[in-house]
């Protein structure tokens, strides 16, 4: 850690510094042919949500909302009411039994996930499944608000945007352990 | 003979080529000392007709003793020769790309989705046919969750942002002017060997059983020198790591190991990478998990706490007995089998044969490997093929004189910081297995297995798949 933080020290240095400086650099010269390009023109790849909400867009929606998107774009693969089992490898998106029933008990949203911001990140960067980023941020609310109160993670009218989603609270968040912390 | 309590007291001496020599000429002392006192053959090193390796390392064993008599056991002489008549004629026009021959045509991938349905897809390479330690390119296993994407190199782009002080764009063409990095290393998604949580052993090769593995040569741009360029907070401790398939497969990959010993690979086997393998390029975390090495890679953001992304909060954490889950589970731990003979081959006759399969760690060099044929009641040391590489297939081998009876071939492999592959009740008593079979070795119960595997061979050379 303490070889990145010089190193970093010496590349902030040598942004204004003179090339020459740059042999002294530790790890030696280096090509430096990356196009430098700025946040604002990396922002329509940019679609990775944090647990803590940090990069969710703007927008809501509502689980009301969120139902009549599924039976437009979801249903057909996911079926009735997200038990799953309309297409091959299309998963439930409700229940789930209890992690104590065995090591192949299927991991669902409401018996798995620690955090509810995968879900809001999976649907708008994979679905639909044949048309991968085609939903609008508003819809991809709704939808994670529909499948949140399918699971009664959430209330039936309870609004999800930026706020509210990071502070679902998932039942098997503190279920977890590391098996190799110091690999982190 | 070394039963389980020589076995670890040896466990340390065979980490290289010298020491293994070393071994060998202690083994040969021993052997000649005590030569005299032993039936029937000196030169038998475990039970069930386990010979000696050093008779592959030409170290002056009694080969004819060991490995049966010069003649074939039927006695069969050989017919007269003559000329056949692809000697008689002109040959095929050589093709610019050259592929294996028809007579091999079945050495090919097992398909989890042959049809192509609308949904996810494998292809297991066929270990049971194969050697040496390279996984041919065309056989190197895949898995894609939304169809291999049709990549055209020249509009491909990787960018590095976040928490750095420049964000940078790559392309294929400016990476391939880096020095470039080449390196062995496996690839193994962590589902692979998973037929094994099955309560009963499937009757399948060890392709369909551990075909979620391939070992290639990698050449391409330390990711180090990327990050360094881009200036990375220090602050950052994690990359999202994201593919340009449909639907944008991301994982979140600890900054240390992409100090460690990650890369941006672009050619594999000497070759760009083959289409399913990643092309145009893809991260490489050698001995973590295959799904954490992002295929058609395209973008890397450093941020301070990990994405949890759907890959590495559901399929890729795991259930333990009791209901307590695993998260980043990275590392791909110790694992060996034996590919020859294995499910699927028989045995012909009694006689000599060459017990053959790799070995590989996540964790580093391979140090040891042991085999059995009696079931795991006595151990011989396998020969290691050199070089024996960092986080990369080991070929061991181990001469075999086959008496025609029931046997039972096993492999145990150790890794140079001492982790051991577990027993199979070893390792269903920290994991678990399944309530009932499995329907199909397609299934993924569980993930990050990595016990021996056990090959039963009856009285007619028939290979069965048994948990022993």
């Amino acid at each position: 850690m303490s070889m990145r933080n010089s190193l970093f020290a010496l590349a902030t240095v040598l942004v204004f510094g003179a090339g020459a400086a740059f042999a002294q650099s530790p790890g030696g010269q280096t090509p430096k042919l990356g196009k430098p390009i700025s946040e604002a023109d990396i922002k329509a790849w940019d679609i990775s949500v944090l647990p803590d909400g940090t990069n969710l867009p703007p927008g809501n929606g509502t689980s009301a909302q969120g139902a009549k998107i599924y039976t437009e774009k979801c249903v057909a693969c996911h079926a009735e009411g997200g038990k799953g089992g309309g297409a091959p490898g299309a998963g439930p998106l409700v229940g789930g039994a209890p992690l104590t029933n065995g090591i192949e008990t299927v991991k669902t949203i409401a018996n798995y996930y620690p955090y509810a911001t995968t879900i809001f990140d999976y649907i708008r960067r994979a679905m639909p499944y044949n048309a991968p980023r085609t939903l609008a941020d508003n819809e991809v609310y709704a939808l994670t608000a529909y499948i949140l109160a399918l699971n009664k993670l959430i209330g039936e009218n309870d609004v999800i945007d930026a706020k509210t989603l990071p502070q679902v609270k998932m039942p098997n968040r503190d279920n977890f352990i590391l098996p190799y912390p110091d690999r982190i | 003979m070394l039963d389980n309590t020589g076995a670890k007291a040896q466990h340390m001496t065979c980490m290289d080529g010298t020491r293994i020599w070393r071994l060998s000429v202690r083994e040969e002392i021993m052997s000649t000392t005590h030569r005299r006192g032993r039936a029937p053959s000196p030169d038998l090193v475990a039970g069930n007709g386990l010979i000696n390796r050093r008779a592959l390392l030409g170290k002056g064993i009694a080969v004819a003793g060991a490995m049966g008599t010069a003649g074939t056991i039927t006695g069969a002489a050989a017919e007269p020769l003559k000329d056949e008549q692809w000697s008689l004629e002109f040959g095929s026009i050589m093709p610019p790309v050259q592929t294996a021959s028809k007579y091999e045509k079945d050495v090919a991938r097992t398909l989890s989705n042959p049809q192509g349905e609308f949904r996810n897809s494998h292809a297991r390479t066929p270990h049971q046919m194969l050697s040496g330690t390279i996984t041919p390119s065309s056989l190197h296993f895949s898995i894609n969750h939304a169809g291999v994407p049709d990549i055209d190199p020249a509009k491909h782009k990787l960018v590095i942002h976040g928490m750095v002080r420049q964000p940078l764009e790559f392309t294929l063409e400016s990476l391939s002017r880096y020095p470039l990095v080449t390196r062995m290393a496996f690839v193994e998604c962590a589902g692979n060997s998973a037929p094994m949580f099955s309560n009963q052993p499937l009757q399948v090769t060890a392709g369909a059983i551990h075909g979620l593995v391939s070992n290639s040569e990698w050449a391409g741009v330390k990711l180090s020198t990327l990050l360094d360029e881009a200036g990375i907070d220090p602050h950052a401790k994690w990359l999202i790591a994201e593919g340009t398939d449909a639907h944008f497969l991301a994982r979140s990959i600890p900054v240390k190991k992409a100090y460690d010993d990650a890369m941006v690979a672009i050619y594999q086997n000497g070759e760009r990478l083959m289409p399913g393998n990643g092309y145009p390029m893809r991260l490489l975390v050698p001995g973590y998990q295959g799904n954490m090495n992002v295929k058609f890679l395209r973008r890397l953001k450093a941020i301070e706490q990990p994405a949890y992304t759907f890959f590495e909060s559901k399929t890729y954490s795991q259930i333990l007995p009791g209901g307590k889950t695993w998260r980043f589970h990275f590392l791909m731990e110790v694992k060996s089998f034996i590919t020859h003979p294995s499910f699927g081959h028989s045995l012909k006759e009694p006689g000599y044969y060459t017990i053959s399969g790799v070995a590989y760690s996540g964790t580093g060099r391979i140090a040891k490997v042991l085999v059995s044929a009696d079931g795991g009641k006595s151990w011989g040391e396998a020969a290691l093929q050199e070089p024996v590489l960092d986080k990369a297939f080991t070929r061991f081998q181990m001469p075999w004189r086959w008496d025609g009876q029931p046997a039972i071939l096993q492999s145990r492999a150790w890794d140079e910081a001492g982790n051991v592959q577990p027993l199979r009740v070893e390792f269903v008593a920290a994991r678990g297995e399944t309530k009932q079979p499995l329907a199909t070795p397609l299934a993924f119960p569980n993930q990050h297995y990595n016990s021996i595997t056990s090959w039963a061979i009856d009285s007619k050379g028939e290979i069965k798949h048994v948990y022993a």
